[in-house]
């Protein structure tokens, strides 16, 4: 193993310690490990030098392999891990981007955030052969990307999704000026999950122990977040089958939810609440009862809508067997987190990364036998709704007794730790929102590495909607809802 | 059938009947009231986007993220320089006028913030519809946007609606920071919206870059281009924030 090392989950590790492979290795290393990606990023490292930081996930122990290659000046190429594992297409494809190395024999080395004007698209010729590009405005509001579909009449051969209109230079940011309000700012729809990964990270580097009762009121509004954002989608899911009647319906529900995130936090998406060192808000008798009622409110109000819309045939039509993402596949392109769990690819980091709490409230991983349709998607997204409150009513009632511990741990002011490397990972209601950051001998941040679960399941839309008919494509991509934001950075 | 119908009697009527005096939860976090005569030492560094100035105290509302960590009722209990209180009504037509000072009261704010035009209220007090562009926002503002057309907002009623095409629209909301890449689709949509036509900056990105003034990846020249009509504070901006603020400038109505 003199390899790799092994490190867990927001513990961090020195530099020094990361082994350094050779170039050639790399791919029969990655091969024998077995094991998926969740961090592949490089890193100048002085005299023309680059650093490849590779992180692989062994979710069965809770452990991450960590290792490195470095790139003197002269080595602008190496044989892509790509043909061999298909997960990392992406991975090599933002590392060629950032540092210019090449993977050789990658099969579809394209942009990633830049250079969009000259992205090279797959041609198909044929009499009934068309393309259709929309983007990177869409009809509705949402978020900017360019999609080109390859189609025969109207189905859709495949899709090309060109990302990057949303890349405002996080990265590069946090190493400047890194902040709260900056990481909860990366994807608004995860401002929890996000700044918790971030906040996580920092009191890894500062060596802070945050307090029982910080820990639950994050873990509790994590799982609020992920309610509410799952029946919005629910929600979104009966709007592009123009069932109104569940947009409506899902719409209404979810607005509770955010409202009582309001009352605890000032904001109905959470800003504001998690910082370094533990959460800005406690959460009062009264407003932790409110919420409690509510919640069984959302609970019934859900199931009640789910189970009208579920016995309706117009919608079961739309929803079974349309935008299909098998398990084989699903494993194989490397999805995560919601989607993947749809597909039958059992990941949440949640339970494969856990904290004390989990097993402490009982909480158990209860898995899906999905097949990777919309249907299996809408019916994740109801299942994950139901378990959330649970989770969230038991986490508020632990938190009693904690109520006279401090919402802000010490050591808030403290220097980080220099030539460090810590992880987070934090499952947010899309999945695995990966933060990784390095600190320098001057306890400064030299790296901040993000990745968002759509980093890895863009992809899966792509196959998702091969032949289907293109006026699914809204439903399809609905129903992974992948953000745009979080991919670009 | 009948679970459709027993569903749709169950949910009853939820839009917000009155919504220019619509009740807001006392925890939101809106227009910051500010305290000339409190010690502001405790508040040196905490503004994460230069909103906060000291000397003397005023708060910047385009560029405010409204996160609470200057306020009483956010991370420093100890200082009473700011208080955010939840007044939502925030939407001013002059940039200028975003900058609170202690003299600045939520009243007499928002009887002077918006200041619309005879021609503005002729031409669309009774139906505006908009593109919304999404310049590099992080979903959040996007989020709240189609908030306001759900049942509890009913934007609709008034008029008020976002629209496929530009060439549909009235105007143009816009959204985030403007990155580099959405630079050229930016323009060629406001481009594509017939005259006449108005501008309106949704959130604290969009007026001011936010959190992510600073940013070697933005390219905000569309600003210095065109006029811009409307500025909505808010991280991310409320649904009432901003149906009261368009429909303030639309009916000239406080």
């Amino acid at each position: 193993m003199a390899n790799w090392i092994k490190i867990k989950n927001n513990v961090k590790v020195d530099l020094g310690k990361i082994p350094i492979i050779s170039v050639n290795n790399l791919r029969d290393e990655v091969k024998s490990i077995g094991k998926r990606p969740v961090g592949f990023f490089g890193k100048d490292w002085g005299f023309g030098c680059v650093r490849l930081f590779i992180v692989l996930a062994d979710d069965a122990n809770s452990e991450f392999f960590l290792s490195s290659v470095v790139f003197s000046g002269n080595d602008k190429s190496y044989e892509s891990l790509t043909q061999d594992i298909p997960a990392f297409h992406i991975f090599e494809r933002e590392f060629y981007e950032q540092f210019g190395i090449e993977p050789l024999n990658h099969p579809w080395l394209k942009p990633v955030r830049i250079n969009q004007d000259k992205y090279p698209f797959f041609e198909m010729t044929g009499e009934e052969v068309h393309q259709v590009a929309v983007g990177p405005i869409h009809a509705g509001v949402i978020e900017p990307g360019h999609f080109r579909f390859m189609c025969n009449g109207e189905s859709v051969y495949h899709l090309e999704i060109m990302l990057g209109y949303q890349h405002r230079g996080i990265e590069e940011m946090m190493l400047k000026n890194p902040s709260n309000q900056l990481a909860e700012s990366i994807n608004g729809d995860s401002v929890i999950a996000y700044n918790t990964a971030y906040s996580q990270t920092m009191e890894a580097l500062k060596g802070i122990e945050i307090s029982n009762k910080a820990q639950l009121i994050r873990k509790a509004a994590l799982e609020m977040e992920r309610a509410a954002i799952h029946i919005g989608d629910m929600g979104a899911i009966a709007g592009d089958i123009a069932y109104l009647m569940g947009a409506s319906v899902f719409g209404a529900t979810r607005t509770l939810v955010i409202n009582t995130m309001l009352e605890i936090c000032g904001s109905r998406f959470g800003r504001g609440l998690v910082t370094v060192g533990g959460v800005n808000y406690d959460i009062p008798d009264d407003v932790l009862n409110r919420a409690l009622e509510t919640l069984n409110k959302v609970s019934k109000d859900v199931d009640r809508m789910t189970n009208t819309m579920l016995k309706n045939s117009t919608v079961m039509s739309r929803l079974e067997k349309t935008g299909t993402v098998s398990t084989e596949k699903a494993a194989e392109i490397g999805l995560v987190g919601m989607a993947a769990r749809a597909s039958g690819v059992e990941l949440d980091s949640r339970f494969d990364y856990p904290d004390k709490w989990m097993s402490e409230l009982g909480f158990e991983r209860k898995p899906f036998k999905g097949i990777g349709d919309v249907n299996s998607r809408f019916k994740l997204r109801y299942k994950e709704v139901k378990e959330s409150i649970s989770m969230v009513k038991k986490i508020l009632a632990k938190l009693k007794d904690y109520k006279d511990e401090p919402i802000i741990a010490e050591g808030v002011n403290n220097k980080l730790s220099s030539d460090s490397f810590v992880i987070s990972v934090v499952e947010g209601w899309r999945g695995e929102i990966v933060h990784i950051a390095m600190t320098d001998i001057n306890r400064k941040i030299s790296k901040y590495k993000i990745k968002d679960p759509s980093f890895n399941n863009w992809y899966g839309l792509g196959l998702a909607v091969r032949n289907n008919g293109i006026s699914d494509f809204p439903l399809c991509n609905k129903s992974f809802n992948l953000s745009y934001s979080g991919n670009d950075l | 059938m009948f679970d459709t119908l027993k569903s749709r009697i169950y949910q009853g009527k939820q839009y917000i009947k009155d919504i220019e005096n619509a009740p807001m939860r006392e925890q939101f976090r809106g227009f910051p009231q500010l305290c000339a005569q409190a010690d502001t030492t405790c508040l040196e560094g905490v503004c994460p986007t230069g909103a906060l100035n000291l000397n003397p105290l005023s708060i910047d509302m385009g560029k405010c993220t409204f996160c609470g960590a200057c306020g009483v009722n956010g991370g420093n209990v100890g200082c009473e320089a700011v208080k955010f209180t939840n007044g939502y009504k925030l939407t001013s037509t002059c940039r200028e006028k975003l900058i609170v000072t202690p003299e600045t009261n939520y009243e007499e704010y928002v009887k002077s913030a918006i200041e619309t035009k005879e021609e503005i209220v002729k031409m669309f007090g009774h139906s505006l519809k908009l593109r919304q562009v999404s310049a590099a926002g992080c979903n959040g503002c996007e989020m709240e946007l189609n908030a306001c057309s759900n049942v509890n907002f009913d934007m609709g009623r008034f008029g008020i609606d976002f629209v496929a095409s530009p060439r549909h629209a009235d105007g143009i909301v816009i959204t985030g920071p403007i990155s580099e890449n959405m630079a050229y689709a930016l323009e060629d949509c406001y481009k594509s919206v017939p005259d006449p036509k108005i501008v309106i900056l949704c959130g604290a990105c969009a007026i001011s870059g936010g959190v992510f003034q600073g940013s070697t990846k933005l390219n905000r020249e569309f600003l210095e281009k065109y006029p811009v009509d409307l500025y909505i504070p808010g991280c991310p901006v409320h649904p009432l924030t901003f149906i009261n603020g368009v429909l303030g400038f639309i009916k000239g109505r406080k």
